[in-house]
C-alpha cells in the first residue's frame, strides 16, 4: 500500500482537483441560488479556449486568465438569461450550451489558427501552473465566508431555498440568481483556463473530458457545501491521480491487482449512493430548478 | 396546438440557428451560402451521400426515441450515452461468447474460449436481446432510484454514464481484447452475428457503405413507440403521468411504476444502438465509439417535439449536418466541421427558450407523491 | 392608520377585490373576516405590496402612497405575516429575521448586533425565541413568533396577520392573543385576517366583513355578535332551490368509522370521524374550506398515503381504508375532485382521452389483446359524455385546456357518472362554474341519487349544499360537529356551526 501514498501522488491529486474545485464552487453559487447548472462543462471549455488563445496573442497568461473568466461569464450570461428571464428548462439549456461548446472553440480555433481544433503551443514562461491552484484553494474558505457570513450569501441562500420568502423580505430574487449563475461562469472559466494554460500549454478540443460533470457530482456529493465539496473534489482528483500513476493496475497489500477502471468508478457510485440518501440526507436547495414567477 | 404550430417552433429555431451560424461563418471569412450549400449538398447525393446520412441517423433515432419516451413521462434521461454503451458491449459479448470466437494472444495460445457457437437463427436474436435488455437494466436503475428514493434522474444518469464507460472499458481491456492489439477494442464477433449491409439488397448501393438493416429496425421502433404511446393503455398511463401525475394518480395509475417502466424502455431503446454499431458496422465493441449519440439524442428528441415522426426528421437533419460537415471542412477556407456542433447547440438553445412555458422538466419535485 | 380606498384587483377572470374600502384606526386590533375566496388576503397583500391593485389608492397615516413591492411597504412601517409562513427552513431564526435588512456592512454580517437587537425586541413583546435555532426544528407556534419578530425587527407599526391561528393549538392561541394585546399596548396597529368568529369576538376592536370580493359590513366588535357576523359572512340570498323528489334511501354503501387522517408533520386533519352514506341519498358536508374536507374526500378516494390513515372505511362491508385508488374505482366508487385542473383533468390531452381517465385500462375501452385502446370505443364514450352532459364546444379533439371551467366540470361529472358508480364522492362541484351549468350539474346529481347511488357532497356553498343534501353534516377543524336537517335548519344555525364549531 505504501506505493500509493507518495508525495508525487499527493501533488498530483492537488493539481488534478484544482479545476474541479473551481468549477464545483462555481456550480455551488449557481445551484445555491436555485439555478441548476449542468453547463459547467461548457463554461470550462469556454474558459480554456479563450485563455489559451488570448495568452498566445497577448503573450501574457494573466491577461489570458482574465479573458478566460470573461468567456465563462459570457456563456453563463446566456444560461442565466434563458433560465431566469425566459424560464427555459435549466437542464436542457445547460445541455445545449455543452453541445455548443463542443463545437465552438475548435471552430474558432480552426478559423484563427488554421488548426484541427487546438490552439498553438504556448511557451513555458507564459504558463501559470501555480496561480489557479492558489486561487482555487483560497476560494474555498472565501466561499464559505461569503456564503455564511455576508448579507450577499444570506440572500443568495434564501433565494435558493424559498424565493417567495426572500421576495417577501424585500430581496430581489432575479438579481441574486443572475449573480449566482454569472459567478459560476467566472469560476468555471478559471477552472478551464487552468487546464489550458496551467496544466498544459494549449487548448485541445474537448479537453475538459467530463470534468464539468465530475465537478457537479462533487458538488452533490459535498451536499452543496464549500468544504465538503472541496473534499469531494479531492477524492475525485485522487482517483484520477491514482489512475494515471498506477498505470493500469492498483496493487493490494495481498498482491492482487485491481484494474484501474474500478477505482475510476468509485466516486460515481458514491455520488449515486449519497444522492439516494444512503449516507446522510442529501438535500438540494429546496427551490433548485424551479423558475420563480409570481403573480403581480 | 395544431400540427402546423407544433412544427413551426422547431422550424423557426432551426432557421434562427442557421442565421447565427451564418454570422459566425461570415466572421471567419467565408461565404455562408457556399458553406451551407456544401453542408446540405453532400447529404443528398446518391448513393454515397444518402447511404451515409441514413447510417448516421440510425443511432440518433434510437437515442432520440429513448429520450423522447422518457420525456413523455416527465423524465430527463441524460443517460442514453451510458445505456447505449452497455447495450453495445452486451451485444458484442454475446457475439463473441456465443459466436464461437476464440481469443488468442500473440503466441497462439487461447486466452478466452467461447461458451458456444450458435447458428444465425439463435445467435442473432440473442445478440438483440442482450443489447435491449442490458440497456433496459441500465435505464431501469435510475428509474428505481427515483421511484423508491426520490433521487433525481439527471445526476444518476450522468453518473451511470461514467460507470458504464468504465465497466465496458474494463471488460474490453481485460477479457475481450486481443492481447497485443494497441486499439482498445474487443475481438471481432462471430460472423453469424453480422447484420447485412443494405448495399447487398439495393442495386446501386455499394456495400462499403455501412448502412445496414438496423436502420429499418430504427424505423420499426418509431412505429412501435408510436403505437405504444398513443394506442395502448400502458402508453396512455405513461403519458398521463408525464403531463399531470396528480391526475394520473387520481385515475388509478401508479406513478412510481410508470417512472420505472419509462426509464427501462428508454434504456432499452438506447441499447439498440449496439445493434447498429456492433452487429451492423464494426462487428466488435470499439471503446469510445459513440460520437455523443446520447447527448445528441436529447437534441433530437427536443427538436422532434418528443414524437417519433419528429425524431426521425430531427435525426435526419442532424445526420445531414454530420455528413455535410466533412465537405464543409474540406472545401472552405476557415470553416471546420465543428460548425455542426455549433449549429446543434444553437438549435437546442432556441428550442429551449421557446419552450419556456413547458417548465416541468427541471422540477426536482416532479413526481413527488401527491398524498397528504 | 391605513386605509384602502376603492381598491379593485382582478386575476384573470376572477374579480378578487371589487371597489373595496377598508379603514383601520391606529392602535387597534382590526379583524377582517370572510369565507375563503372572499378577497381578504388579496386586499392585504396589495397593502403589503405583494400585488398591485388595478385601481384605487392606499393611504398610510392620511397620505397616499405607492406601494409597489414589499420593500416599499416595509419602509412605510407595514409588516405582514402570511398564512403560509415565509421562512427559510434550513436557516436559523436570526438569519430569517434579518434577511433583507442585515446589520453590518456588505462584507460582514454583524450577527452579534443582530442577536442583540432580536433579544431586545423579543423581550419588549415577550416573544421568546432562540436566535440560533433552525426553523425546521421549531414548532408552528414558535415559527409564528419568528414571523412576528421579522416584522417587529423592521420597526413595523402596522402588522397584518393572515389566518394566524389556523395552525395553532388552543393553548398557543391564548399565548398568541396575549402577544397581540401587548402589541396594542405598545401602540402597534394589528390587522388580523380570519374566518374564526370566536377569536374575532375575543380579541378585536373593529371588524370588517368581506364576501365575494366586496366589503359587506363594518362594525365595532362590542356592538355585534357571532350570529350577525355569520350572517354577513355567508349571506342570505337563496340562489337556487333544487326541486327534488323525496329520497328513497337504502342500505349504507359507505360506513366511515373512527377515521383519522394525519399530515406529514403529524397534525390531524381529520379527527375520529364517523358517518354513513346510504344508497339513494345525498349526504352533504358543509364547512369553511380548510377544515379537513379536502383530506376527507382524498382519504375516501384512496389518494392519501396509507400510513397516514387510521380507522375504518367500509364500502359494502369491506374495509378499503388501505387500498389504492384503482381498486376503489373498480369497486364502484367515483370521485369528482375539488381541484379539477390538478386532479380531474389532463389539460394537455383532448376531451376523448380525458373521458376515459379511470377506465382506460378496462373493457370496452381496451380490446385488442387486452392492450390496445379501441379508438372507436373511446370516441363513442367521449361523444356520449359530451352529448349527455352538454359539454361545449362538442368536439372531442379539443384539448381540455380550451374549455371553460363549467364545461370542464361537466366533462368530469359525465365521466364519473358514466361508470354507474355505487358511491360518488363530490367536492365543490360548481366552483368557478357559470349559472347555467350549475343548474345542470345539480340536476344530474339528483338524478344519480334517484337511480340509487350514494352521494357524498362536500361544498363550501351553503345554498348548494342545503338544497341538494338530504342530510347535512357540519365539519369544523377535522371533526363532525353537528348534523342538521337541511330543510329546516337556518342559515345562521349552520353558519355558526361552520365558523364556531358549536
Amino acid at each position: 500500500m505504501a506505493d500509493i501514498f507518495t508525495i508525487a501522488l499527493i501533488w498530483s491529486t492537488i493539481r488534478l482537483s484544482t479545476p474541479l474545485v473551481l468549477a464545483a464552487l462555481g456550480g455551488l453559487f449557481s445551484e445555491r441560488s436555485g439555478v441548476i447548472n449542468i453547463a459547467l462543462e461548457g463554461m470550462m471549455l469556454a474558459g480554456a479556449f479563450t485563455a489559451a488563445a488570448v495568452t498566445h496573442a497577448a503573450g501574457n497568461p494573466f491577461v489570458g486568465l482574465l479573458a478566460g473568466m470573461g468567456a465563462g461569464l459570457l456563456i453563463a450570461a446566456i444560461h442565466a438569461v434563458a433560465c431566469i428571464r425566459y424560464r427555459a428548462d435549466q437542464v436542457v439549456t445547460g445541455t445545449a450550451i455543452n453541445i455548443l461548446m463542443i463545437g465552438l472553440p475548435p471552430f474558432l480555433s480552426g478559423a484563427f489558427f488554421l488548426s484541427s481544433g487546438s490552439t498553438p503551443q504556448i511557451p513555458r514562461e507564459h504558463l501559470i501552473p501555480w496561480t489557479p491552484i492558489v486561487i482555487a484553494f483560497i476560494l474555498v474558505p472565501l466561499t464559505w465566508y461569503v456564503l455564511y457570513k455576508t448579507p450577499f450569501g444570506l440572500r443568495l441562500r434564501s433565494v435558493g431555498e424559498n424565493p417567495e420568502a426572500a421576495d417577501a423580505a424585500g430581496v430581489r430574487v432575479a438579481k441574486m440568481r443572475y449573480a449566482g449563475v454569472l459567478l459560476s461562469g467566472i469560476l468555471a472559466g478559471i477552472g478551464g483556463a487552468y487546464l489550458s494554460i496551467g496544466q498544459s500549454s494549449l487548448f485541445t478540443r474537448n479537453m475538459t473530458s467530463g470534468r464539468g460533470f465530475i465537478a457537479l457530482a462533487a458538488l452533490i456529493f459535498g451536499k452543496w457545501r464549500p468544504v465538503q465539496t472541496m473534499l469531494a473534489c479531492l477524492l475525485f482528483g485522487f482517483t484520477e491521480a491514482v489512475t494515471i500513476q498506477m498505470q493500469g493496475v492498483v496493487k493490494l497489500p495481498s498482491g492482487e491487482d485491481i484494474p484501474i477502471q474500478f477505482i475510476q468508478m468509485v466516486p460515481y457510485v458514491l455520488t449515486i449512493v449519497v444522492l439516494a440518501g444512503f449516507i446522510g440526507s442529501s438535500r438540494p436547495p429546496k427551490a433548485l430548478g424551479m423558475p420563480y414567477e409570481k403573480e403581480r | 396546438m395544431s400540427l402546423f404550430r407544433e412544427l413551426l417552433f422547431p422550424l423557426i429555431a432551426v432557421l434562427a440557428a442557421f442565421v447565427v451560424g451564418g454570422i459566425l461563418i461570415l466572421l471567419v471569412g467565408d461565404n455562408p451560402l457556399h458553406a451551407y450549400a456544401l453542408l446540405f449538398g453532400s447529404a443528398f447525393s446518391w448513393p454515397v451521400g444518402v447511404g451515409y446520412t441514413l447510417f448516421y441517423a440510425t443511432p440518433l433515432i434510437f437515442t432520440g426515441l429513448a429520450v423522447a419516451l422518457a420525456f413523455r413521462c416527465g423524465l430527463l434521461n441524460i443517460g442514453a450515452e451510458g445505456q447505449l454503451y452497455v447495450g453495445s458491449f452486451a451485444a458484442a459479448w454475446v457475439g463473441i461468447e456465443f459466436g464461437g470466437v476464440f481469443i488468442r494472444n500473440g503466441a497462439g495460445e487461447i486466452v478466452n474460449s467461447p461458451i458456444a457457437n450458435l447458428p444465425i437463427a439463435l445467435l442473432l436474436p440473442l445478440c438483440f436481446i442482450a443489447a435491449i435488455s442490458v440497456g433496459a437494466i441500465w435505464g431501469g436503475i435510475p428509474g428505481v432510484l427515483k421511484a423508491k428514493f426520490g433521487s433525481h434522474e439527471v445526476i444518476n444518469t450522468i453518473m451511470l454514464n461514467f460507470i458504464a464507460v468504465a465497466l465496458c472499458s474494463y471488460f474490453t481491456q481485460y477479457h475481450y481484447k486481443i492481447p497485443g492489439d494497441p486499439i482498445m477494442q474487443t475481438a471481432e464477433i462471430g460472423s453469424n452475428a453480422n447484420i447485412m449491409r443494405l448495399g447487398k439488397f439495393i442495386p446501386s448501393m455499394p456495400s462499403f457503405i455501412p448502412l445496414n438493416a438496423s436502420f429499418l429496425l430504427a424505423l420499426l421502433c418509431c412505429l412501435l413507440v408510436y403505437l405504444f404511446l398513443w394506442r395502448t393503455k400502458w402508453g396512455y398511463e405513461l403519458r398521463a403521468t408525464g403531463t399531470n401525475p396528480s391526475a394520473a394518480e387520481y385515475g388509478g395509475v401508479s406513478v412510481r411504476k410508470q417512472i420505472i417502466i419509462a426509464m427501462t424502455i428508454s434504456g432499452a431503446l438506447a441499447g439498440m444502438v449496439g445493434i447498429n454499431e456492433v452487429l451492423g458496422y464494426r462487428h466488435r465493441y470499439y471503446d469510445g465509439f459513440s460520437d455523443n449519440y446520447g447527448f445528441t439524442g436529447i437534441a433530437v428528441a427536443l427538436l422532434g417535439r418528443n414524437h417519433p415522426v419528429g425524431v426521425i426528421l430531427a435525426a435526419l437533419l442532424f445526420a445531414v449536418l454530420q455528413r455535410g460537415g466533412i465537405p464543409v471542412d474540406a472545401f472552405t477556407e476557415h470553416v471546420t466541421k465543428d460548425i455542426v456542433q455549433v449549429l446543434q447547440g444553437t438549435i437546442i438553445l432556441f428550442v429551449a427558450a421557446e419552450a419556456f412555458f413547458r417548465g416541468p422538466f427541471s422540477r426536482w419535485g416532479l413526481l413527488k407523491r401527491s398524498k397528504v | 392608520m391605513i386605509e384602502l380606498r376603492n381598491i379593485t384587483k382582478r386575476f384573470g377572470a376572477v374579480l378578487a377585490n371589487d371597489h373595496i374600502n377598508i379603514k383601520v384606526e391606529p392602535g387597534t386590533i382590526h379583524a377582517i373576516v370572510g369565507e375563503n375566496g372572499a378577497g381578504k388576503s388579496t386586499a392585504m397583500r396589495i397593502a403589503y405590496g405583494f400585488y398591485k391593485a388595478d385601481s384605487g389608492e392606499i393611504l398610510v397615516e392620511g397620505k397616499v402612497h405607492e406601494i409597489a413591492s414589499p420593500h416599499d411597504a416595509i419602509a412605510l412601517g407595514i409588516g405582514m405575516v402570511h398564512q403560509h409562513f415565509m421562512l427559510v427552513d434550513t436557516m436559523t431564526v436570526a438569519e430569517n429575521i434579518i434577511l433583507g435588512a442585515e446589520p453590518g456592512n456588505a462584507v460582514a454580517l454583524d450577527l452579534d448586533q443582530a442577536r442583540a437587537e432580536i433579544r431586545r425586541v423579543s423581550e419588549e413583546f415577550k416573544l421568546a425565541v432562540n436566535p440560533n435555532a433552525v426553523i425546521e426544528h421549531l414548532s408552528v407556534g414558535q415559527q409564528q413568533r419568528v414571523e412576528l419578530l421579522k416584522a417587529l425587527y423592521r420597526h413595523a407599526r402596522l402588522l397584518i396577520l393572515d389566518e394566524p391561528t389556523a395552525v395553532l393549538t388552543p393553548q398557543e392561541v391564548d399565548e398568541f392573543f396575549a402577544i397581540l394585546r401587548r402589541m396594542r399596548e405598545q401602540g402597534k396597529t394589528v390587522v388580523i385576517i380570519t374566518h374564526k368568529l370566536s377569536e374575532v369576538l375575543a380579541i378585536s376592536d373593529d371588524v370588517t366583513v368581506m364576501r365575494d370580493g366586496k366589503v359587506v359590513g363594518r362594525v365595532k366588535t362590542k356592538e355585534t355578535n357571532a350570529a350577525e357576523l355569520a350572517r354577513l359572512m355567508v349571506g342570505r340570498e337563496v340562489l337556487l332551490r333544487v326541486e327534488k323528489p323525496e329520497a328513497k334511501v337504502g342500505q349504507p354503501e359507505l360506513s366511515v368509522q373512527g377515521l383519522t387522517v394525519k399530515k406529514a408533520d403529524g397534525s390531524k386533519r381529520i379527527d375520529n370521524v364517523s358517518f354513513d352514506v346510504r344508497a339513494g341519498e345525498i349526504l352533504g358536508i358543509a364547512g369553511v374550506e380548510g377544515n379537513g374536507q379536502t383530506e376527507l374526500i382524498e382519504a375516501l378516494a384512496g389518494l392519501v398515503a396509507s400510513n397516514h390513515i387510521s380507522g375504518k372505511i367500509l364500502f359494502e362491508n369491506r374495509n378499503i381504508a388501505h387500498e389504492g385508488a384503482r381498486l376503489r374505482r373498480e369497486l364502484g366508487i367515483a370521485h369528482i375532485p375539488e381541484d379539477r385542473h390538478r386532479r380531474g383533468l389532463l389539460l394537455e390531452f383532448d376531451l376523448a382521452e380525458n373521458s376515459i381517465l379511470g377506465v382506460h385500462y378496462r373493457k370496452p375501452i381496451v380490446n385488442v389483446a387486452g392492450v390496445f385502446l379501441d379508438s372507436d370505443a373511446v370516441r363513442r364514450r367521449a361523444n356520449e359524455i359530451i352529448e349527455g352532459f352538454d359539454v361545449r364546444p362538442a368536439n372531442p379533439d379539443l384539448p381540455a385546456r380550451a374549455l371553460s371551467g363549467g364545461n370542464q366540470q361537466k366533462l368530469i361529472i359525465g365521466r364519473e357518472v358514466k361508470v354507474n358508480p355505487k358511491l360518488l364522492l363530490v367536492s365543490q362541484p360548481t366552483r368557478g362554474v357559470d349559472i347555467g351549468a350549475i343548474e345542470f350539474i345539480h340536476r344530474k346529481l339528483v338524478n344519480l341519487r334517484d337511480a340509487g347511488c350514494a352521494v357524498l357532497l362536500v361544498s363550501a356553498e351553503l345554498e348548494e349544499v342545503t338544497s341538494l343534501a338530504d342530510r347535512l353534516l357540519i365539519i369544523h377543524e377535522g371533526r363532525i360537529v353537528g348534523e342538521v336537517d337541511p330543510k329546516i335548519a337556518t342559515i345562521e344555525e349552520i353558519g355558526l356551526l361552520m365558523t364556531r364549531g358549536h
